[in-house]
């Protein structure tokens, strides 16, 4: 039944980012920005945290997983540590994603040459 | 020529993107990168015996471990260009930004190639996603929601 839902939602943020990228002029870059800056909102009253109980790991595959892991960082290092915890726990969950995806690019890219 | 009967002729000969067809391609695949998603989380978690918060980094890492594989084996492009955003919204669109980025600046050196450029596309995601997010907490916070 998750993996059901798991499809369904991905399946449809993706299906409303392919609409919104056909009938708009904005390039794959703004749509993009568009659905992590709609993630960091949904996290803002916790409404992302639901869907994460309710759709699984569907919701977790999407860029907005990366707006809701944002918010949820540094709202989370505020409660931590006060004002300063806005700042040193924004990157707390999403290091993971950041760092690995340099990492591997930079020695992949090392070993890869570019393909036409 | 006219300038309504140059319209009509442009408007003839522009390729037509069929809408519907491109959501239908985009909602299966991304919906089978969520299946995906969710697998490697219950996969992990049963392997590995650790939290779902935990299984979710795992599941993160390998998706964009594969992606970039994929993208500097010269497969992703295709996919990309056939699966358009189901592949662009989940985690391997970001992941595909950076490596071929990475990629093609190359050939201009480490740091001024790889180094200055690698974020040239995927910058964007990090930027906005950072500027948002802090935002929103600060405004949270100032409405004394927490």
């Amino acid at each position: 039944m998750i993996y059901l839902m798991s499809f369904l939602f991905a399946g449809v943020v993706c299906a409303i980012a392919q609409l919104i990228l056909d009938s708009t002029k904005l390039t794959p870059g703004h749509v993009t920005v568009i659905f992590v800056v709609v993630g960091a909102f949904l996290d803002v009253f916790n409404i992302y945290d639901k869907l994460v109980l309710y759709f699984g790991g569907g919701t977790l595959v999407p860029i907005t997983s990366f707006g809701h892991m944002l918010t949820h960082g540094s709202i989370h290092g505020f409660l931590e540590d006060g004002f300063m915890g806005l700042f040193t726990g924004t990157l707390n969950l999403t290091s993971a994603g950041i760092a690995s995806a340099i990492i591997i690019s930079f020695y992949l890219s090392l070993i890869f040459k570019p393909r036409d | 020529m006219e300038k309504e009967k140059y319209q009509n002729l442009v408007k003839k000969h522009t390729p037509k993107e069929d809408l519907l067809y491109n959501c239908l391609i985009a909602f299966i695949t991304g919906g089978i990168m969520g299946i995906i998603g969710q697998g490697l989380i219950d996969f992990y978690q049963i392997i590995l015996e650790i939290s779902f918060k935990e299984a979710t980094i795992f599941m993160l890492t390998t998706l964009i471990f594969l992606s970039c594989l994929l993208t500097s084996l010269g497969f992703f492009d295709k996919w990309v260009n056939f699966a358009k955003c189901g592949l662009i919204i989940p985690i391997t669109g970001f992941a595909h930004a950076t490596m071929s980025a990475a990629l093609e600046y190359r050939k201009e050196g480490l740091v001024t190639g790889i180094g200055a450029n690698m974020l040239k596309l995927s910058g964007a995601v990090i930027i906005f996603g950072i500027v948002s997010a802090w935002t929103f907490s600060l405004l949270r916070v100032i409405l004394g929601v927490v």
